[in-house]
């Protein structure tokens, strides 16, 4: 008998409605193979998921892509969404959302918008997100949000090229009215993965961006909630992917695909399944990916036998597989993998100055 | 700002899960799970108050003594502002 426990209700239900994106950043989290217009679900489809979702318990819909505002039913996404009675967050670049939209999304129930930032100058920001003008779209998105009274909330990815700007960024997103802001720093999978040298942060700049953020915590209490995710490899302990596999979250890809986190689709031996194949409930509850990295049984050593395996449930399983060619295995990141080795190395091996160029997203 | 109007802000709301057979705040990124008193506090609160109108209701509706109960109404309604779960205007 395998100890996999009957999952808890999912929360949160990620949609990636599509991979179409007017953006190509380089550390993009859809897959390295995207998904074709043709191939994504239709409005009826994506309805039916909400209801279905709601129904199993989850409370919090991110829409997001590729760049949600590519479907042109969004705004019937978002009602039938409200409809099924989910917290509606919608996920954008903001290129796309004219005033028009804004207005129809804001009709149609939704709850919060979080946009994302490539960087605090137009400068930067264009050449990361590889679109001229989208800094400036950007802005004026923002406005006309907080003109609104939607909650925003500025999700500010942040890297080695722009992590120096992060008190910037913070005086940024307060000025413009963000009610949180999201403090992300790339994680290493796909394109980001591919792009690792140029992205990944120093000591330094790790160690600098975690005293800006414990300094505005304090300068901003009360005004601007502020949400840091560090980059893992400069950590003792792996980060709690998604709360633990299968346990909090769940993801659909455009086609209908349903993983158990965006990235969990690199593990080639998962099976996965598709909306249109069983009902939601069924894949969450007994659907093999999602079953495979529940509960210990699944573990090796040292996350088997460890104090911290409730804790942080032995790292990334996605990052296991991406570094030491197992999804079972200890997140390398861990102090106690055997192959924290490979993680050394690559910070050993980063450029002193002059960055390689970047693979972007196409 | 000893007595401000709080006021629960567009994006928060609270929401019955059928699922879990419990009250929820929803916001941005957050769903949280209340207990009895928390449900009682934010039930109260509505859309919006004065806080020690807020705290007189809940003594009168509890028969609990004000002072006993207004540091905890208190920390429980910073704990959500700092989140900018709730908004406090100027008292």
């Amino acid at each position: 008998m395998r100890d996999v426990p009957v999952p808890p209700a999912p929360i949160a239900l990620l949609a990636e409605l599509t991979h179409r994106c007017p953006l190509s950043c380089p550390y993009c989290s859809n897959p390295l193979e995207l998904t074709a217009r043709e191939a994504e679900l239709d409005t009826a489809t994506w309805a039916r998921v909400f209801a279905e979702a709601a129904d199993l318990g989850v409370l919090q819909l991110h829409l997001s892509g590729g760049e949600p505002a590519s479907r042109r039913d969004l705004e019937e996404l978002v009602a039938a969404a409200r409809a099924a009675g989910l917290y509606v967050n919608l996920i954008t670049s903001g290129i796309g959302l004219t005033e028009a939209r804004l207005g129809a999304l804001e009709e149609a129930g939704l709850d919060h918008v979080q946009l994302s930032l490539q960087g605090v100058r137009a400068g930067i920001a264009d050449r990361i997100g590889g679109y001229r003008g989208g800094f400036d779209r950007k802005m004026e998105v923002a406005r006309a949000v907080v003109a609104r009274g939607l909650p925003l909330t500025l999700n500010a990815v942040m890297h080695r090229q722009n992590m120096d700007d992060l008190a910037e960024t913070l005086e940024m997103a307060h000025a413009m009215g963000a009610r949180r802001i999201e403090v992300a720093c790339v994680q290493f999978y796909g394109w980001a993965l591919r792009n690792r040298e140029a992205l990944l942060p120093t000591r330094a700049q790790v160690e600098e961006a975690k005293r800006t953020v414990a300094a505005a915590v304090r300068d901003y209490r009360g005004r601007m909630a502020i949400d840091f995710v560090p980059p893992d490899y400069y950590a003792d302990y792996p980060k709690a992917c998604m709360g633990g596999w299968g346990s909090t979250g769940l993801n659909v890809a455009p086609d209908g695909t349903v993983l158990p986190c965006h990235a969990a689709g690199t593990i080639p031996s998962l099976r996965f399944q598709k909306v249109t194949e069983a009902p939601l409930s069924e894949i969450w509850t007994h659907g093999p990916a999602f079953k495979a990295f529940r509960g210990h049984d699944w573990m090796s050593e040292p996350c088997r036998s460890c104090d911290r395996r409730d804790i942080d449930h032995g790292g990334c399983r996605c990052q296991a597989m991406a570094l030491a060619g197992d999804p079972a295995a200890t997140d390398p990141v861990c102090r106690f993998s055997p192959h924290r080795a490979l993680v050394d190395a690559t910070l050993e091996a980063l450029p002193k100055e002059k960055l390689p160029e970047m693979a972007y997203r196409r | 700002m000893s007595d401000p109007v709080v006021r629960m802000p567009r994006g928060v709301r609270l929401h019955d899960d059928r699922v879990r057979g419990l009250p929820v705040l929803l916001g941005p990124e957050r769903a949280l799970m209340l207990d009895e008193i928390g449900q009682a506090i934010l039930s109260e609160l509505g859309t919006g108050m004065r806080l020690s109108v807020l705290i007189d209701r809940l003594a009168k509706r509890y028969a609990a003594p004000r002072d006993e109960i207004a540091d905890d109404v208190r920390e429980f309604l910073d704990n959500l502002q700092v989140q900018r779960l709730l908004d406090y205007a100027d008292a």
